[in-house]
């Protein structure tokens, strides 16, 4: 199967800001995919792209083999949750259902029923009254009515607190499930992410700093703490993602495509949360000039 | 049926989780040949992880002989471990206990004994291989 996005060079500019820059990238199908990156990173503007709300400046991107326009046949396969999951505030839960099933050719007026009662949501209740909570499980509710082949959600869980958030990830992953439905989602929080997705991608100032596998990423990625040593003195074949020196020990972050050579040294694994941290630093790092960088930094 | 529960602390990738409770499970005696496995979409609804994740486990454990996959119906426990199996073994148990013990009195702590085990068993199985 063919990717269901990929960015060559995505650039977007707003006047003098620009909010997105050389952007490359490329998904493929059938995974939850999870694009994590500090505030600013670009992850809105990527996404508002994907779904043809956004025109790029520069480069191009395909969405399912072809050019997100916003066209309706388009916007049909994809289901787009904004950021804080917009609702309409003075419009019913029916109301809601209603727009959705004439807003769209493929809707699935069953599931959107039995949603509403299983989320126990009264339909006369006007949306502007409902919970943070409520609110985001009806607009996912929208969106997966749709039956779209890709669902974007932007920052889903961010403003929900830890049980709606579950919940929310919960039916998330039962309707991913139930029709094999892929998924982009972005968070600035690797721990709402690790659970649910199989696939990470980390934005870091418009660049992809790493993407792949969660599985394969968890398991290429190790901390070696040593006698303090160059990174020169590593074997070949591992690449070094960061170094730490105290004045007798080092401590290194590496990627080994192949099992990691046993040697003079203590080797573990990294949780998500620390390798997606390590790779973001590195970013931030090169962007800085060396002689901002901290003493005991040095190599 | 059993439900599955996960650490996202313990530094063991998920879908391992998932083998490791099942196979805990067969110890225990919860899980019995021919029982059925809850199925991908119940686990993804309950814990809400990705439901590859729940795949990859399922397939692992068909891969260790534990269980089989039937197109449509589910995934069902083909090979009971039993706990008798984990009683039948009292006397390796026993064994077991007084190395800890002796461990213990020769100064080393609970995490040097747990590290020393877990080295002496990766070593065992990877000469075995």
């Amino acid at each position: 199967m063919s990717a269901i996005l990929q960015a060559h060079a995505l650039g977007k500019r707003y006047g003098q800001r620009q909010a997105l820059a050389d952007c490359t990238l490329e998904l493929p199908p059938g995974h939850v995919v999870g694009l994590v990156g500090p505030n600013g990173a670009g992850k809105t503007s990527l996404l508002k792209i994907a779904c043809g709300m956004l025109a790029p400046t520069t480069g191009r991107i395909e969405v399912l083999g072809e050019q997100p326009n916003g066209g309706t046949a388009q916007l049909a396969r994809i289901g787009y949750v904004a950021q804080d999951t917009p609702t309409y505030a003075s419009l019913s839960v029916a109301d809601h259902l209603k727009f959705g099933a004439k807003m769209n050719p493929g809707w699935d007026a069953k599931l959107a029923q039995a949603r509403v009662e299983q989320l126990g949501l009264n339909p006369k209740q006007k949306a502007g009254k409902l919970s943070g909570g409520q609110r985001a499980q009806l607009a996912l509710t929208v969106a997966v009515a749709k039956r779209p082949e890709l669902l974007i959600l932007d920052e889903p869980v961010a403003s929900l607190d830890p049980l709606a958030r579950r919940d929310f990830l919960r039916y998330l992953m039962e309707s991913v499930a139930e029709h094999g439905t892929s998924v982009i989602l972005s968070s600035h929080l690797v721990s709402d992410l690790e659970r649910v997705c199989d696939y990470l991608v980390v934005l870091v100032a418009s660049r992809v700093q790493l993407a792949g596998e969660t599985d394969d990423l968890l398991a290429q990625h190790h901390r070696i703490v040593c006698t303090r040593r160059q990174e020169s003195a590593l074997p070949a074949g591992l690449e070094v993602i960061s170094a730490e020196h105290t004045d007798r020990q080092s401590t290194f972050v590496v990627r080994s495509e192949r099992e990691l050579p046993a040697g003079d040294w203590s080797a573990e694994h990294l949780e998500l949360e620390d390798l997606v941290l390590t790779y973001m630093e590195r970013a931030v790092d090169t962007g800085r000039p060396a002689t901002m960088r901290p003493v005991g930094e040095a190599r | 049926m059993i439900d599955f529960h996960l650490d996202a602390r313990s530094g063991i990738p998920p879908y391992q989780q998932i083998v490791r409770q099942v196979r805990q499970a067969l110890l225990l005696g919860l899980l019995a040949e021919g029982d059925k496995l809850p199925t991908v979409k119940e686990v993804v609804a309950k814990v809400a992880i990705n439901p590859n994740t729940v795949g990859k486990a399922y397939r692992e454990l068909e891969h260790l002989g534990l269980a089989a996959a039937k197109p449509g119906v589910g995934t069902f426990i083909t090979r009971s471990l039993g706990h008798a199996s984990l009683t039948e073994h009292g006397p390796l148990q026993q064994e077991l206990r007084a190395w800890m013990d002796k461990a213990r009195a020769a100064g080393l702590t609970e995490p040097g004994i747990e590290a020393m085990f877990q080295n002496t068993l990766r070593e065992s199985v990877e000469e075995e291989k």
